[in-house]
């Protein structure tokens, strides 16, 4: 009988907000072991929480960007369960009523290939809660120690419904998800940095039926890889068990990354018991209609949308789009660009190709990743340098020369050009008299061309643009070329 | 001048005005009087008399050089122990927390500190506040001074004990289900339960966080009024504070106000179980007010006999929660014994709970646990509804409501220290109070006839305090039994 | 809950992370098992369709604006608490998942 895998997956993401979800003490990745804690974050006798609200109207533009129905009403609910990175054994979450109800993203599969665009299909959400992040644990020999600074973030947890069926959907969505909550400025999701992180719910089914099959969950999976990898071990392993006429047993497993195997969590069998209750400490909150009609218009084009839109009105390819609208900066960057100059292809080719292979040069010899924002480069650069290829005031050819200098100085291309006196040679004359030398130099090329073999003019061009340091106008070139070898 | 621990507020504000007097001359005398006494009373855990005396001395610098602040400046208060105070043990009668010291204030503290007070030692309780009885402190047992054989009622035992024997001007205490009224009753000094959000609890070690509120003990309904006034607060750290509503100034107020008023007498709460003396007392004071013009008038609270168990479920769900943070991880008692994740929190809680903290929790574990919600903790929270409403039912009748404080006076130690159950209805006149969130002040209305003090209960409506203090005022002045001082 | 009422103290004890001897949890349960049943009174009223109360006051919105940091604390006053700390983390015996 062929089984269908079921997976869903519950998506933790730290919100980026300054402050923690219940106090104002700072939050910063990678600093010192408990410099950003206060009385609040330690669960100290007599503190009491008070919501950030950032974190909330952060949390509902996260809502609003993954089609979910903002709530009337929110509240908060404790978690009770003990252990040690959780400084009050309680967690303040949403189990009754979260904000962000239902909801669906959409997601784009792999293609057949990297460059043709693969299919379409829409993810369905459960909810988005918020909740706080627990402490830090690392485990040592012998004992744990505890760092609480991570305690109390702000995390949003999106469920989704049980609505994919492999491990290519479960990290298309992974990915799709991501951009969005990058575009709209809600979280880095930064997965080495834990700021997002994924469990897995899989169930297999025989094909052709409705009822989901026992489901385990997936825990520790904290790359995009590792995601993968579980989910398509656990398809295998439960497989098995029920070929082999075995039953699946509910129950959490944990991703071992060094054996590439998961096993089950035991000790997280015995209670589930978590004893939710409406916190007596927090209020309630109330959802502000006209706020969140502004939090609606603040929001982003979503990437596949945007992606559709510049395919359909820019006519550019999947090759550019799909390296183009993964990042709002370079669309950004683009659209700027096209204020001043209506080349979208070419000025998409310039993002996507030379600028990005500069920035990710110049990130290697640096020590950090340097975003669109961080280099000298302005849409202005990038227009300006198309444009004047496409007035025929350079070749392509100097173009790149010039894209590289104005990377480094930051200078306008036209003024590079100015300066380096760069500007193509349209004197006929002149590329005359070099084109009959370099014919009269290579005989054996001009016979290849002769034979048939095009190629061979690039022999008899090299010359010509070594003399002209690569000025002669391209076009012009290629004319006289074939014209003198006709002729001759 | 041997005798100023036994003053009032205003009587001592008047001589510090006057300059007859000094802020250390009345911290001495307290001082002095806890030191003759306490060894019989044993109201103080600890107390730093250097302590005092230096904030006492920079009341007296501050009275010299112009700048009192006011008529509780230099007055010496004791804090129940389950009140932050920077740099103070804050220990909650409780082994778990047998060596911490708070970092911070109380947001009441503070508040206090504003006006002047001199903080002065940590006063005994019920371990966590729970009991009626002070026998749960884990360190002592504070004897009742009006007769050492019997116990001062609870949870703040120590608070009570402390006015009554002079050991202190005014006291602080927590009312969660009677914990500052029935002391205040079975020691025959004036204790005061605010409107639910009308003191923050920030600072209060949480005990039933929808119930707990701080309050003063006080020899004078004044006197508590003017505490009364320096602790209000919409305090930014407690979500459930609320802003001051209507009058609050209560100290002039209650000189102004002389009512005739009309008063509530629920005939549920003269029933079964009310001592006959208590009654008869009772009865006496509602005739002096019908004898003052007052119209008494019958009123139901019909959800009444359901007080008692709606509160243990609500109370002790909540505390079954709250008192996870102890654990042993990041303060208070860990176990030796502690050997994994598991042992670390079940030895430490095992061993630093006592039998009362023990028998709620897992009373308040139970009534969340899966299955028993709904039948316990969610039906108990709709009781508490209609508890609530039988209140505002009445109050649409009346402008306050007198009962006793406490069905019987004080019992003897160890009396019903097997029996939880009949302690638990020892509260029965007072709890309801905090299930609805309203104001409650317990005034000495008399003694039985071998010499214990009762006390009268005034309920006010939510934000009634300013007519609830008035009524109380009228019937302390015209009868003065809080000059009686007990023979120690 | 009208049926005779029982806390499995095992069950609950472990939830609640309390380690108690038998003794005190025989005694526990007794006691427990008689309050419980005091606690049947709430079957007595009818609830039908009433809100529960989870606050005392009907109260909303109440939340810290502008996300502004406030003060942190030093290390050095949680390991001033902290039962067992090393290099300013606290130390707890190991965790095993």
């Amino acid at each position: 009988m062929p089984y269908e895998a079921v997976i869903g997956l519950e998506i933790h993401v730290q919100i980026k907000t300054r402050t923690k979800m219940f106090t104002a003490a700072p939050y910063q990745y990678g600093a010192a072991p408990n410099t950003l804690t206060d009385a609040v974050v330690l669960g100290l006798p007599g503190t009491l929480p008070v919501l950030n609200y950032a974190a909330i109207e952060k949390c509902a533009k996260l809502g609003l960007m993954l089609g979910c129905e903002i709530a009337e009403v929110c509240k908060w609910d404790r978690k009770n369960y003990f252990y040690p990175d959780s400084p009050k054994n309680y967690q303040l979450t949403q189990n009754e009523e979260p904000l962000c109800i239902g909801g669906k993203v959409e997601i784009e599969l792999p293609g057949p290939s990297r460059n043709v665009e693969g299919d379409h299909r829409w993810v369905t959400l459960n909810r988005i809660h918020l909740e706080e992040d627990p402490g830090k644990l690392t485990h040592e020999a012998f004992e744990t120690v505890i760092d609480f600074n991570r305690a109390g973030i702000p995390l949003a947890e999106i469920v989704t419904e049980p609505d994919m069926n492999s491990s290519t959907e479960a990290v298309a969505f992974l990915n799709c998800l991501r951009n969005m909550i990058v575009y709209a400025g809600i979280s880095d999701c930064d997965m080495e940095k834990g700021q997002l992180r994924c469990d897995a719910n899989v169930s297999l089914r025989p094909v052709g039926t409705d009822k989901l099959g026992t489901r385990t969950e997936m825990k520790n999976l904290n790359s995009i890889s590792n995601v993968k990898a579980a989910i398509e071990y656990e398809i295998e392993r439960q497989t098995e068990v029920l070929k082999g006429g075995g039953s699946i047993t509910q129950e959490t497993r944990r991703w071992d990354v060094e054996s590439s195997s998961s096993f089950s969590l035991r000790s997280k069998e015995e209670a589930h018991d978590y004893r939710y209750f409406p916190d007596p400490d927090l209020m309630p909150v109330q959802m502000d209609r006209s706020r969140i009609k502004e939090l609606e218009a603040e929001l982003p084009e979503p990437p596949l949308d945007k992606q559709r839109r510049y395919q359909e009105s820019f006519k550019l390819p999947f090759t550019l789009t799909s390296v183009l609208c993964v990042n709002r900066e370079l669309c950004e960057f683009f659209e700027e660009a096209l204020q001043t100059h209506q080349a979208p292809k070419q000025i998409a080719n310039y993002i996507t190709n030379d600028l990005l292979r500069e920035l990710s040069a110049a990130s290697e010899s640096g020590d950090c990743a340097l975003g669109v924002g961080q280099c000298k480069l302005t849409p202005s650069h990038i227009a300006t340098l198309v444009k004047i290829i496409d007035e025929g005031v350079i070749s392509k050819q100097i173009g790149k020369e010039v894209f590289t200098e104005m990377f480094v100085t930051g200078e306008m291309p036209d003024a590079i050009v100015e300066k380096k006196g760069l500007k193509q040679s349209n004197d006929i004359g002149e590329i005359e008299a070099l084109c009959r030398e370099a014919i009269a130099g290579n005989t054996k090329a001009v016979g290849q061309y002769k034979e048939g073999n095009i190629k061979a003019l690039n022999a008899l061009k090299g010359p010509v643009m070594k003399a002209t340091k690569g000025q002669a106008n391209p076009a012009m070139l290629d004319g006289l070329l074939k014209k003198l070898i006709d002729e001759g | 001048m041997s005798d100023l621990h036994f003053k009032t507020i205003t009587e001592l504000a008047a001589m510090l005005a006057a300059g007859d007097i000094t802020s250390v001359a009345i911290t001495q005398s307290v001082i002095n009087r806890t030191a003759a006494v306490d060894a019989q009373v044993k109201a103080f855990l600890s107390s730093d008399p250097e302590d005092a005396l230096s904030q006492a001395k920079a009341s007296d610098e501050r009275r010299v050089a112009g700048k009192s602040l006011g008529p509780l400046d230099g007055i010496p208060i004791g804090i129940k122990d389950t009140l932050a105070v920077k740099d103070q043990p804050l220990r909650c009668a409780s082994k778990m927390l047998e060596n911490y010291v708070s970092p911070f204030d109380a947001t009441c503290i503070t508040k206090l500190r504003e006006a002047g007070v001199v903080i002065w030692g940590r006063l005994n309780m019920d371990e966590f506040a729970m009991g009626s009885s002070t026998e749960n402190s884990a360190y002592q047992t504070t004897c009742n001074p009006w007769n050492l054989e019997t116990i001062p009622g609870g949870s703040s035992g120590g608070s009570a004990a402390a006015m009554a024997a002079g050991e202190a001007i005014a006291t602080l205490g927590t009312d969660t289900g009677g914990s500052i009224r029935q002391p205040a009753a079975l020691c025959g000094v004036v204790g005061m339960k605010p409107t639910y959000g009308l003191i923050s609890r920030y600072g209060l070690v949480a005990f039933a966080s929808s119930l707990d509120q701080v309050g003063p003990f006080a020899r004078t309904v004044e006197d508590a009024a003017l505490l009364m006034e320096a602790m209000l607060s919409k305090d930014p750290l407690d979500s459930t504070s609320i802003a001051p509503q209507g009058e609050t100034n209560y100290a002039a107020a209650l000189k102004e106000k002389k009512g005739p008023w009309k008063l509530g007498i629920p005939h549920e709460f003269f029933g079964e179980g009310i001592n006959p003396e208590v009654k008869t007392n009772i009865e006496k004071a509602i005739d002096w007010y019908k004898g003052q013009g007052c119209e008494i008038v019958d009123i139901s609270l019909p959800h009444s006999e359901l007080a008692v168990p709606v509160y243990y479920i609500v109370a002790t769900a909540e505390a079954s929660s709250n008192l996870a943070r102890f654990d042993g991880v990041r303060y208070g008692h860990r176990s030796d014994e502690a050997k994994d994740a598991m042992t670390l929190f079940t030895k430490s809680r095992g061993e630093g709970f006592g039998d009362e903290v023990k028998r709620r929790i897992i009373l308040g574990t139970y009534v969340l646990s899966s299955g028993y919600y709904d039948a316990y903790y969610l039906r108990a929270q709709k009781v508490r509804r209609r508890i609530l409403g039988d209140f505002e039912k009445a109050f649409e009748q009346v402008d306050a409501i007198l009962t006793p404080t406490s069905p019987t006076p004080a019992f003897k130690r160890g009396e019903r220290a097997d029996d939880p159950l009949a302690m638990y209805l020892s509260d029965v006149y007072t709890i309801s109070v905090n299930l609805a969130g309203l104001p409650a002040i317990s005034i000495p209305s008399g003694f039985t006839e071998s010499g214990l003090p009762i006390g009268l209960q005034v309920i006010g409506k939510a934000f009634g305090e300013a007519d609830m203090f008035a009524i109380a005022n009228a019937f302390e002045q015209s009868h003065g039994y809080y000059k009686m001082m007990p023979a120690l | 809950m009208s049926e005779t009422p029982h806390i499995d103290i095992d069950y609950v004890a472990n939830l609640a992370r309390l380690d108690m001897t038998e003794e005190e949890k025989s005694k526990l349960g007794s006691q427990l098992d008689d309050i419980l049943g005091y606690f049947d009174k709430l079957n007595s009223v009818d609830v039908e369709g009433v809100e529960p109360m989870a606050h005392a006051h009907r109260v909303a919105n109440v939340w810290r604006e502008g996300d502004q940091t406030g003060e942190t604390y030093a290390p050095e006053i949680l390991t001033g608490m902290a039962p067992d700390h090393r290099d300013n983390q606290v130390v707890v015996p190991k965790v095993v998942e």
